[in-house]
């Protein structure tokens, strides 16, 4: 409940941005800010399993791209020459296909988003589940670079499948209907419709963590970042834990995937890519790793500068030496930043030196 | 309440205990003493699941907890506070207590709450330092917050392992002292301590061990008198 009104502040500036894009008509910023927030979902996710949990991953790029992927595939690959197949004709019979035309007006069979959006959210989850128990045995270097040959293998593969589109990835995904009247597209006309459903999504997710972080289970994990021999002594199951936790990270990022590309109508393989996952961890540690508001604030900035092409081609440079940079000055985040402290121990020790001049 | 028997046990070839026997009884304070590398850390280790044992037998309250997991043996009743306290630097006072209370954290609020106050009258300071970061608390006091910590899971057995370690000769007797009212209060401890003048002077029974082995066991006192006891860990003859 606290934490239901802690996010009444965040949902009153959604819909300030909006009023304001709307009044100064650059209501196209939305469209990005959409984007974000989407990105801001999984980044949130990965907070918990990195600051809280103290669980490095290198690999959330690719359960972003297993949720999109499947999703993306499932909802447009025809499945009309299959049509006498039994499972098919159950499938179709329970109301988890939808018929229709494509552009050329051939008859059309593909999953329906819902069930689409099922499939590929517990598909991401049920990995995550067996590749953690044994990565999750690892710890610090060892982890991430196990999480990184995770992500490595999710990008080759949908670079190589043709299912999956190789090189020019999954386009025309259809609009993903939450209810009726309120869908997931990149549709013009929905565009404010589909600011809300995002930052909606994003500020629902963040008040379970907030949840989830105040509890037993946030103490335990904290406990876990701690010292994980120490939270065993205390009675805490360390392994089933962090198990726990790479789910749930993996879920969101899953559920980023899957409805960023009914958004776009697409995705292509660079969303699997490495230097993906190494921009998320990089927004995560400038939040400042156990640190929510941080993390989402960072995870919606840089990501909508990012998107808007502030950065031109250097955007993963700079998304490099924001990390380098952090990692120097603000190791436990840009919020942590005692900005008035800093600039007083400059004056002050320039102030010293020159009284030893004197 | 916690019985061994013939335990063997180390980390992979080097095997550190050897054939070890011991048992404590409920409701008294058991030390073990030895000087470093005789085991005792690891015996700690092993009772508490997180060093695996090679052979032997480890009875706790009717359960085999050579096969229980390291994290299942606090819901048991059996506890550690760990050497070198370990408390949970970054988080409070108040925190580090209440993830102590991990395993019972399910009998409610009401209890949780019963337990904290309990801690902070056992151990005062605490209560004044409830919302600091338990990593800028002196030694003392992390030693205080380990065993407060340990207590919260309402265990029937203590397993303190040198909490003498890096502390002042005034704060050693007052641990001690919290030692000695736990056992008042019904505990039962066993206690791992260099110390052994200290650790014999509260201790109802005290074994000695020697690489990995049993060499002596009885009453306190009567280690306390024992003349190899004395020569070997107290530092004096026994004839002056």
């Amino acid at each position: 409940m606290k934490n239901l009104l802690t996010i009444l502040p965040l949902l009153a500036v959604v819909i300030l941005v909006h009023y304001l894009t709307s009044a100064t008509d650059t209501m196209y910023y939305l469209t990005q800010l959409t984007m974000s927030a989407y990105y801001a979902l999984l980044i949130i996710g990965l907070c918990v399993l990195m600051g809280y949990a103290g669980q490095i991953s290198l690999g959330h790029a690719g359960f972003f791209a297993i949720g999109g992927y499947l999703s993306a595939s499932l909802t447009t690959h025809n499945l009309i020459p299959y049509q006498d197949n039994a499972l098919l004709a159950f499938l179709e019979s329970s109301g988890m296909l939808v018929s229709g035309h494509d552009l050329y007006g051939e008859a059309l069979l593909v999953v329906s988003p819902w069930a689409a959006c099922l499939v590929a959210v517990s598909s991401a989850a049920v990995i995550a589940y067996f590749i953690g128990i044994p990565v999750l045995k690892l710890k610090g270097h060892y982890l991430a670079m196990a999480t990184l040959g995770f992500g490595i293998i999710i990008y080759r593969i949908v670079l190589a499948l043709e299912y999956f589109g190789e090189a020019d990835g999954i386009s025309e995904v259809p609009a993903f209907v939450l209810l009726p009247g309120l869908s997931v597209s990149g549709n013009f006309s929905d565009r404010v419709q589909n600011y809300y459903i995002a930052w909606g999504v994003l500020l629902f997710a963040m008040v379970l963590l907030l949840n989830l972080i105040d509890s037993r289970v946030g103490r335990a994990l904290r406990g876990i970042h701690g010292s994980e021999e120490a939270a065993d002594a205390m009675g805490v199951n360390t392994s089933r834990f962090k198990l726990q936790t790479f789910v749930l990270s993996a879920v969101f990022a899953a559920i980023a995937g899957v409805f960023l590309t009914h958004y776009n109508g697409g995705i292509g393989p660079s969303e699997a890519g490495v230097m993906k996952s190494v921009r998320y961890v990089a927004i995560v540690a400038v939040g400042g790793m156990a640190h929510l508001w941080g993390t989402l604030l960072m995870g919606v900035v840089l990501t909508f500068l990012s998107l808007r092409g502030v950065f031109g081609s250097y955007d993963d440079a700079v998304f490099g030496i924001v990390l380098i940079l952090i990692m120097l000055f603000a190791p436990n985040g840009i919020l942590s930043l005692n900005i008035r402290h800093r600039i007083k121990t400059i004056f002050g020790r320039g102030k010293k030196r020159r009284e030893e001049e004197v | 309440m916690l019985k061994i028997r013939n335990l063997a046990s180390g980390y992979g070839k080097i095997k550190v205990l050897k054939n070890l026997s011991l048992h404590v009884d409920a409701g008294e304070i058991v030390t073990i003493i030895g000087a470093n590398g005789a085991g005792k850390t690891t015996l700690l280790s092993t009772i508490a699941g997180l060093v695996t044992a090679n052979s032997g037998e480890a009875e706790f309250k009717g359960t085999d907890i050579l096969k229980t997991k390291a994290a299942a043996i606090p819901g048991l009743g059996c506890v550690m506070v760990p050497e070198g306290r370990q408390v949970f630097a970054t988080m409070t006072v108040e925190e580090n207590l209440l993830l102590g209370g991990h395993v019972v954290q399910k009998q409610g609020k009401d209890f949780i709450a019963g337990l904290m106050e309990h801690q902070y009258e056992l151990f005062p300071i605490l209560r004044d330092r409830k919302n600091q970061l338990a990593g800028t608390l002196s030694g003392g006091e992390q030693q205080m917050l380990a065993m407060g910590r340990a207590l919260m899971a309402k265990p029937s057995l203590v397993m303190m392992d040198e909490p003498s370690t890096g502390l002042a000769p005034l704060i050693v007797r007052e641990i001690f002292q919290i030692i000695v009212r736990l056992r008042d209060e019904g505990n039962t401890v066993l206690l791992v301590e260099q110390n052994a003048h200290a650790a014999l002077g509260i201790a109802d029974r005290g074994y000695v061990l020697e690489t990995g082995k049993v060499i002596l066991q009885g009453p306190a006192e009567d280690l306390l008198a024992n003349n190899d006891v004395q020569r070997a860990y107290l530092g004096r003859e026994k004839n002056d």
